[in-house]
């Protein structure tokens, strides 16, 4: 496996000085790995995420005026650290509270609860909405729960543009709580990633196989199945989130989002598929992302997001944003 | 003493204890993360290595003066230097170890067995993992019971740890044929049975090589 590299211990040291030189807007703090907004809004709730890296641009790529104001890097796969969080909303935090948008993995849920702890302590009032979208983890009693994945995309910029709006902690955190709980998705791997620091894939997935209701970090999905076509690998994505909640009679906002190792001439195959299909079953889709966005290192597949919305949502969808990736009415 | 079973745990032998796991995890860290890839995300081995290496240099740098001082400043360093469940985890583990024996520059077997007790008890309020769950508690849990019931028999530190040590490697190899219920490789259902688990299996070594320590002081 080839992979850009000058030290497999520092590719994400490495990363965040790109970050910096290209992005002069964004504050890096090297030493604590986070991304921040150089000059946050006096008054504004501080909106604060934070995961694993490889899964670019989640979540620095949303970092700016209408969506984050810090996001914490942490290890490839591996959840960031209390220590990062509490420095990131003591960047960022001016007095109106912080929302911590966490990804539902036992890793960042337990740093996260640490750090709510610290910066509670801190005098800083911090509420909290878990993502946990993933419709391919069947037994959430027995299991840790289903993943958070694309719907943390919708959170992230609709609790965003409500803060920017000037929306209170309560108020924040409530938009983005709907929007977790109406959102769904599922994924599909037509191969493993490869962690830079272990150079190998992480699964072994033959060429004729794929991996369906794959997760973010690497892990096997739900299912191996055989390879089929894309119109039938959408089918089973498109029923398997229909299945799980109602998405007829209300706009819904779709994201076909690449996990990395995909060529968008694909994604756009796919999403073609995917759109004539939520048509078939009567799904009136709003607005729509197609593009890598929540990825897995160089994993080709993707994962289908939709999101219930309403009008309210639609409205700070539609807000301005200008982040490193997503940006329009600026 | 050095030379003879006194029955006590100094601060010299924590920190003899952490550089041994740091030894251990160093050593291990391939087989780690090979298992971790099995059932969850390839990365055990290279995040308890990172933190154990953190924890060695602390230490180095900083030795503390008393064994709560040294339980907390390397369950910090874990804290901020493993990330993900583990870091938080086996970080809770120490920073309970911490507030259960406060600044006293040795323990006895008594004193560790409750310290332990309590370190555990964190990592399953924290974790909110049960015995059983396929996870660290797996090992973790029968050796601070083991350390508790060799404390009530009044046995000896070193052989009271070599018991706890023992308990440890009969529960990790106990989580192969388990179902994994909680972390990454619960979403696997039925296919993260037969493999052992990796946070059983550094906290299997933890235990180890406390047990290590303490025995080669006395020669």
């Amino acid at each position: 496996m080839k992979k850009f590299i000058d030290a497999p211990s520092e590719v994400l040291a490495d990363a965040l000085k790109g970050v910096a030189a290209a992005h002069p807007e964004l504050a890096v703090d090297f030493a604590d790995r986070v991304v921040a907004r150089a000059n946050p809004k006096p008054g504004k709730v501080a909106l604060i995420s934070g995961g694993g890296s490889g899964h670019e641009p989640l979540h620095s790529g949303f970092v700016g005026p209408g969506m984050l104001d810090a996001a914490c890097a942490g290890e490839v796969f591996t959840s960031p650290t209390p220590d990062q969080m509490l420095a990131a909303a003591q960047a960022v935090s001016t007095g109106a509270g912080a929302l911590f948008i966490v990804k539902n993995y036992t890793g960042d849920v337990l740093n996260f609860e640490m750090a709510a702890e610290l910066a509670e302590a801190e005098g800083i009032a911090v509420k909290t909405v878990l993502v946990a979208d993933d419709v391919a983890v069947e037994d959430s009693t027995w299991t840790a729960g289903r993943r958070g994945v694309g719907t943390t995309v919708f959170v992230e910029k609709i609790a965003g543009a409500a803060a920017e709006e000037g929306a209170d902690l309560d108020a924040v955190h409530a938009v983005a709580t709907r929007v977790s709980e109406n959102g769904r998705s599922m994924g599909v791997a037509l191969t493993s990633a490869t962690l830079p620091s272990v150079g190998k894939p992480s699964f072994d997935l033959p060429e004729d196989e794929i991996e369906m209701g794959v997760g973010i970090h690497g892990e096997p999905g739900r299912t191996r199945a055989p390879l089929t076509s894309a119109s039938e690998i959408a089918e089973t994505l498109v029923s398997a989130i229909l299945a799980d909640h109602d998405f007829t009679g209300a706009p819904v906002i779709a994201m076909l989002s690449g996990l990395g190792g995909t060529p968008l001439i694909e994604l756009y195959l796919m999403y073609g598929a995917v759109a004539s299909l939520l048509e078939q079953r009567g799904v009136t889709v709003a607005r729509v992302l197609v593009g890598d966005y929540i990825t897995s290192l160089d994993m080709a597949g993707c994962s289908l997001t939709l999101l219930r919305a309403d009008d309210e949502m639609l409205r700070l969808w539609d807000a301005p944003v200008s982040t490193a990736a997503l940006r329009w009415g600026v | 003493m050095a030379g003879s079973d006194d029955g006590r745990l100094t601060v010299d032998d924590l920190v003899a204890w952490m550089f041994r796991f740091d030894e251990r995890i160093a050593a291990e860290a391939d087989r780690l993360t090979a298992l971790d890839s099995a059932i969850g995300d390839a990365d055990h081995g290279t995040n308890i290595a990172r933190g154990t290496g953190a924890v060695r240099k602390r230490l180095a740098d900083a030795p503390p003066d008393d064994a709560g001082a040294l339980l907390k400043s390397s369950g910090m360093a874990l804290v901020s230097t493993v990330g993900g469940a583990s870091g938080s985890l086996y970080g809770t583990l120490f920073l309970e170890m911490a507030k259960s024996v406060g600044p006293t520059p040795e323990l006895d077997t008594a004193g560790l067995a409750d310290a332990f007790r309590a370190g555990v008890a964190g990592v399953v309020a924290r974790g909110r993992a049960e015995p059983g769950d396929k996870t660290m508690v797996d090992a973790l849990q029968p050796a601070a019971e083991a350390l508790s019931a060799a404390a009530e028999g009044g046995r000896p530190i070193v052989e009271s740890l070599r018991e706890a040590a023992a308990a440890a490697a009969l529960g990790r190899d106990a989580t192969i044929p388990l179902v994994a219920r909680k972390g990454r490789a619960s979403y696997l259902g039925e296919r993260s049975a037969d493999h052992l688990d990796p946070g059983a299996t550094s906290a299997a070594i933890l235990v180890q090589a406390l047990a290590d320590a303490r025995s080669e002081r006395i020669g």
